[in-house]
């Protein structure tokens, strides 16, 4: 199984209204080997992120997670994939306990509220578990975002932008948790402004412009 | 770990919504009080002829309740707005058929909770009797808020993600349910003034019948809505 | 935008309006007067086909729509657009022409027929139909979207007109040709071939100009090329087939 490529992009294009966000992007990631995705503002980073976890689906071309296609298989693409996104997915008036129990109810999970127990107490965040999100800070939504990550245990994590609205501290803590991931056996696609931070994480860099690929 | 069924997670998500709502009493309460200022509207709007506002008063009732179903229905999706929450459910990954599901349950749930609510203070503020059974009553309100609560949810997904969506909801919510709106105020009148000549079975079946081919079609098409 | 077809559209409209000014001969002096209306009765020869058009177009409509959700292509969800419009168009004037109707017979402008109710429920919600469209910018949401809201929409009427018939058991029954003279039936029918033939040249020019509104908004930027075997379950961009 380890021969199937983790990532494959086949002449990949996403239109958003007039614009093209992705333009017959076609890449292959291996599997095993992690990835650091650079790129501008508006680059099409978080288009390609989205488009893998399959919350969007590409106007042309051809995605395949792991083997799966993105398109037809969209339902095991979603059972193996977890998203980092900007949006934190959280409801702003559910506890954060709340919120990652749903989580663990919806994966059908066994002995859910010691997973979402152990998950807070990792992320640092036992203490605060009954307040409503809403009332947390952009850190903590981070934390919890990541509790929400790791609760799926995927075999490809897409985090977009993780290091956004942290400091230092957290920054380090968050390395920690992508190594974890990677020493698990977790691929990781990164996309990130840290670029040094990235690439001290990933092996395999790709580099977008315009939605296109360039070689650094 | 199981994989749930579609029902199992129709369930959950209805759960989540429930407790949101819970969470978030305030809105209830103002919902409430608005649906409360409509029927009082409507006594200023005729004039104080109590006749008129008694044999009219199913019809107001219904009219109390549609206008509260625009703002209840618009508020479900905006909760999944607010942070993507949409995103995170369809990534979970839950199937968009349990979510259409739980949010037109949630809808009804929260109509028929206001409807009976509402039901004593029509009674007193339009002075109407209830002829027939309050199990009758409560058949008929439920019926009607299935009725709203099925396309309702279909078009709130399609309109929170459009501009204007204040006004595109009643927009095309409003046209849609005339039908159900006339079934379940012609019902409701024959609950309220008696059925002497037997009609009520009708009217029942036109709600029944409405209520088949929306959830139906709500269920086949909500995945075309939220999906990419 | 190739247009090979434009001598036959615009045939369509020469021939249209040449079998209404014979419609409207038949209609308002070939065609006897009826027994209890009299005169008045003549509007039927195009408030008649005017409805009949108006349902006519949102079942073409329908069909678009259904079809589109199969298989997505620009020329369904244009061909929905157009056709929902010239419904809309055809819908509003049928009523107009019914209200007219009701004055001398009934003594009012509106009198809640079942037919007439039932039309402008069907009007209003096609006006919701496209307001949406107007409301939503990126195309291929606004496709799918309103090829759901075509199908529900479409679905209400038949509910809508027997709940309309059962609140309101009134007026005269719908005639069939079989009960009315059979002059009267040819005029109706020279009528509705001439409504046929306008809509059919409105629609395929409503349509046309969709398909250009599509082609501007999925415009490809130069550096992606239209070429090569783009496949996907979507539209295809730049392709408008």
């Amino acid at each position: 199984m380890n021969s199937v490529p983790a990532l494959v992009l086949d002449d990949v294009s996403r239109r958003y209204g007039r614009r093209w966000a992705l333009a017959r992007l076609s890449y292959s990631l291996p599997a095993g080997r992690s990835l650091l995705l650079t790129g501008h503002n508006g680059s099409g980073k978080t288009t390609l992120l989205r488009v893998t976890a399959t919350a969007l689906s590409p106007t042309a071309g051809r995605v395949s997670v792991m083997g799966m296609d993105a398109v037809r298989e969209r339902e095991s693409v979603r059972r193996n994939v977890a998203l980092l996104s900007h949006a934190s997915f959280l409801y702003e008036d559910l506890s954060a306990e709340q919120n990652l129990l749903l989580l663990a109810e919806l994966l059908g999970l066994d002995a859910a509220k010691d997973r979402t127990h152990t998950l807070l107490e990792r992320v640092g965040l036992t203490r605060r578990s009954d307040n409503p999100v809403r009332h947390f800070s952009a850190g903590m939504r981070k934390r919890l975002a990541i509790a929400r990550l790791l609760m799926k245990a995927p075999k490809l994590a897409l985090l977009d932008e993780p290091f956004g609205e942290l400091d230092p501290a957290a920054i380090d803590a968050m390395e920690r948790v992508i190594h974890e991931l990677k020493t698990s056996g977790t691929t990781v696609i990164l996309a990130t402004h840290l670029v040094e931070q990235g690439k001290s994480l990933c092996e395999e860099r790709l580099h977008l412009h315009d939605g296109r690929r360039v070689d650094a | 770990m199981r994989r749930r069924g579609l029902l199992s997670t129709a369930w959950v998500l209805l759960r989540k919504d429930l407790l949101l709502e819970w969470r978030t009493r305030a809105r209830l309460n103002a919902l409430l009080v608005f649906a409360l200022s409509t029927l009082l509207l409507f006594s200023f709007a005729v004039g104080p002829d109590t006749r008129l506002l008694e044999r009219n008063a199913g019809g107001y009732l219904w009219l109390a309740l549609l206008f509260a179903s625009v703002l209840s229905l618009g508020e479900s999706f905006r909760v999944e707005a607010e942070n993507e929450c949409l995103d995170g459910l369809r990534l979970a990954p839950a199937d968009p058929r349990a979510l259409f599901l739980a949010k037109a349950a949630g809808n009804t749930l929260l109509l028929v909770g206001l409807g009976t609510v509402l039901f004593p203070i029509m009674v007193a503020l339009y002075s109407a009797k209830l002829a027939m059974g309050m199990g009758d009553f409560l058949l008929v309100l439920t019926l009607g808020c299935m009725s709203l609560s099925a396309p309702g949810t279909v078009y709130s997904a399609i309109a929170n993600h459009a501009r204007a969506r204040d006004v595109l909801l009643p927009l095309l919510l409003f046209p849609l349910v005339v039908p159900a709106l006339l079934a379940a105020t012609k019902a409701t009148s024959l609950v309220l003034q008696g059925d002497p000549m037997n009609q009520l079975g009708s009217w029942l079946g036109l709600l029944a019948g409405f209520n088949l081919m929306y959830w139906g079609l709500g269920f086949l098409l909500f995945p075309r809505v939220v999906e990419d | 935008m190739n247009d090979k077809y434009r001598a036959l559209r615009n045939g369509l409209a020469v021939l249209g309006v040449l079998t209404l000014a014979v419609g409207a001969y038949m209609g308002l002096s070939w065609a006897p007067a009826e027994r209890e209306m009299g005169e008045v009765y003549r509007i039927i020869y195009v408030h008649v086909p005017a409805m009949w058009m108006a349902l006519l177009a949102v079942t073409l409509n329908l069909v678009c729509c259904i079809s589109y959700l199969f298989k997505a292509s620009w020329g369904k969800d244009a061909l929905a657009e157009a056709s929902a419009e010239v419904a809309v168009l055809f819908g509003g004037f049928g009523l107009v022409l019914g209200s007219i109707w009701a004055k001398p017979t009934w003594g009012v402008w509106w009198d809640w027929d079942p037919r007439l109710t039932s039309m402008s429920v069907m009007l209003v919600a096609y006006l919701g139909y496209l307001a949406m469209r107007k409301f939503v910018e990126d195309p291929e949401k606004r496709a799918v979207w309103s090829a759901v809201v075509g199908i529900i929409a479409y679905v209400d009427i038949p509910i809508v007109w027997f709940s309309v018939k059962w609140w309101r058991t009134l007026h005269q029954v719908q005639s069939t040709p079989k009960t009315v003279d059979a002059d009267m039936t040819l005029a109706l029918r020279v009528n509705a071939f001439a409504f046929l033939f306008l809509m059919a040249f409105f629609v395929w020019n409503r349509y046309r100009i969709a398909r250009a509104q599509r082609a501007a908004e999925v415009a490809l930027p130069e550096a992606l090329p239209t070429s090569a075997g783009h496949t996907s379950t979507g539209p295809v961009p730049g392709v408008l087939s």
